[in-house]
């Protein structure tokens, strides 16, 4: 018996240790990044555009460029995203078209980034002739992110109780109406926060974004959608590994991967606070 | 029917259709990357035979003599780097999976996870930074090599990318096992080890191994990790201590300096569809697992 027992605190301490690895594993990231990347940061940095070869200045064409790709990401992602949810969770029978949608949905959400980066080469400098720019490479991350934003919003959609639609249906209410009235409302919180999470990694992602509008260096900010714009990742790519004097960028490099991870980590947190307000107002 | 009824019976009708159309271009979007990629690779096989894409291990697109174009190198170099990652995700994946399952206190699974959460949305290119600045020293060291750049390195990063979709997967497949299962066993006098190990993984195993899969397609298609920490040397590798190129660096670095509509630029398409139908394979065995597996419950 005490045998068994001892087998078993084993077992657990191991089970345990897993878990600890896996702490420590992103311990180790964080620590690394932020006690050699906070040196570097200070407003100039964060406001300033690089000087003297990327040795020295700032990211501030990086920061920007990687807002505006995001907005463009989530003009797309998201209205698309959540229709898709609204049909596949509201209107769609359980017939042999919803099971193509959604086996599509869980494979465009395993394509790897850099092919997407391919089909936005093809479909949108090419095909479509709007060249390398900021717009397709937003609307490359934004057909990257729609598998996302759908689960998240589909997610949304099912926690709303069946008994709201049939209340409105058995008023009288359309479909339509009883969606917009009754559904929407209850769920919206839900597929925002999903959404933001989604658009947080495609915030991050840099294979799609190579060859689709990604600039190495630019003097000024991006004036149209069809102009070349930087990354925070791109940036952090080419500080790390292009650089002419890699050794001499390495704190510039680490404080661009912290100010990358500080900015999705407070889309995160965003979203979480956005969940929790909203679902305070809902029940007042 | 009067006219205002038939007027909102019409709206209702295009709504019903919009909605509709929403839901069918994501099947657009995953048959037009692969028709795009298709359409654009066929014109790279009028001058390199199939053999010897797929067969041989050569790959020299800007060489004067004579350009050859075989993907055998970086397909063996894929799967090594992948199945190096795979061999530390997925027994420590499984573990904490087991570990938020049936071990961990409620205090202890509102830290573990959020960090599994953090880790998720860590950017592939700040992973590849670290393999750089962080695990290619600490590899240089302990084997004595020049640098840290291998396949070692990349495996050890793939392996932290694919962790944080095993254990979530996992866990989800642990707990939705049937608590009759865990119950009779403990009722049968097992302890919780036994019941852990030898009850609720085998009953899970299917949905574990769709999460293990879906991890496996990821850590295939990653790019900037492997890009930044491999070296990416486009020769055979002969051990994890070398240097290798993926498929997936291998677009990443040539792409962006190849001329459009040149004979290599076709060929680098044809690497991104052999990608694309590895990782549609995975993908679709990993659902079919999960597919039957929840048949054979329901």
């Amino acid at each position: 018996m005490s045998n068994k027992k001892r087998t078993e605190q084993l077992g657990f301490w191991v089970l345990r240790s897993c878990a600890g690895i896996v702490g420590l594993i992103l311990l180790l990231v964080l620590f690394d990044i932020v006690s050699k990347g906070i040196g570097t940061i200070n407003w100039q940095f964060l406001t300033e555009p690089p000087r003297n070869g990327m040795t020295e200045g700032g990211i501030f064409p990086a920061i920007f460029g990687t807002f505006l790709v995001t907005i463009l990401t989530a003009i797309l992602a998201v209205p698309l995203g959540m229709g898709c949810a609204v049909y596949l969770n509201e209107y769609a029978d359980d017939n042999i078209f919803t099971r193509i949608i959604r086996i599509s949905i869980r494979n465009l959400s395993g394509v790897p980034s850099i092919v997407y980066g391919l089909f936005g080469v093809v479909l949108f400098v090419q095909m479509m002739r709007i060249g390398t720019c900021v717009l397709a490479s937003g609307l490359t991350l934004g057909l990257m992110t729609l598998p996302w934003t759908i689960t998240a919003s589909e997610e949304a959609l099912k926690s709303v109780p069946q008994s709201y639609r049939d209340g409105a249906l058995a008023l009288g209410a359309t479909r339509w109406q009883a969606i917009r009235t009754n559904v929407l409302p209850y769920s919206i919180s839900g597929m925002l926060t999903g959404t933001i999470l989604g658009l947080a990694r495609a915030a991050g992602e840099t294979a799609p974004i190579l060859f689709t509008g990604a600039a190495f260096f630019l003097p000024f900010l991006p004036r149209s959608l069809l102009d070349q714009f930087m990354a925070l990742p791109y940036h952090l790519y080419i500080m790390a590994t292009q650089h002419h004097a890699i050794e001499t960028v390495r704190p510039i490099a680490y404080a661009t991967a912290l100010v990358l991870i500080v900015l999705i980590c407070s889309m995160n947190m965003f979203a979480v606070i956005l969940r929790y307000k909203l679902r305070k107002r809902k029940k007042e | 029917m009067d006219r205002k009824t038939k007027h909102v019976n019409v709206k209702e009708k295009i709504i019903h259709g919009l909605f509709f159309l929403n839901g069918l271009l994501v099947v657009f979007v995953l048959l037009g990357i692969f028709a795009l990629l298709a359409f654009t690779s066929i014109p790279a096989f009028k001058e390199i035979s199939l053999k010897q894409f797929l067969f041989t291990s050569d790959w020299n697109p800007t060489s004067y003599v004579k350009e050859t174009y075989g993907i055998g190198a970086m397909l063996v170099s894929t799967v090594m780097v992948t199945a190096g990652a795979l061999l530390f995700s997925v027994p420590i994946g499984i573990g904490t999976a087991a570990y938020l399952s049936d071990v961990a206190s409620p205090g202890a699974r509102e830290i573990i996870k959020p960090v599994i959460e953090i880790l998720a949305g860590i950017p592939s290119v700040v992973i590849g930074f670290l393999g750089i600045v962080f695990v290619g020293p600490v590899i240089s060291k302990t084997f004595g090599l020049p640098n840290g750049l291998n396949a070692v390195n990349g495996s050890i990063l793939l392996g932290v990318m694919a962790l944080p979709t095993i254990i979530s997967l996992s866990e989800d497949a642990l707990n939705s096992v049937s608590r009759t299962y865990s119950e009779a066993s403990l009722a049968l006098g097992a302890t919780r080890w036994q019941t852990v190990i030898r009850v609720k993984i085998p009953a899970a195993l299917s949905g574990v191994l769709a999460a293990c899969m879906l991890g496996m397609g990821r850590a295939i298609g990653e790019t900037m990790t492997v890009l930044m920490a491999t070296g990416c040397a486009p020769a055979m590798p002969r051990s994890f201590l070398d240097s290798v190129r993926t498929m997936t660096s291998t677009i990443a670095i040539e792409l962006g300096e190849v001329p459009y509509y040149t004979t290599h630029y076709y060929a680098l398409f044809a690497v991104g569809l052999v990608l694309f139908i590895i990782t549609f394979c995975v993908n679709m065995t990993s659902d079919m697992i999960l597919h039957k597996y929840q048949g054979k419950r329901g």
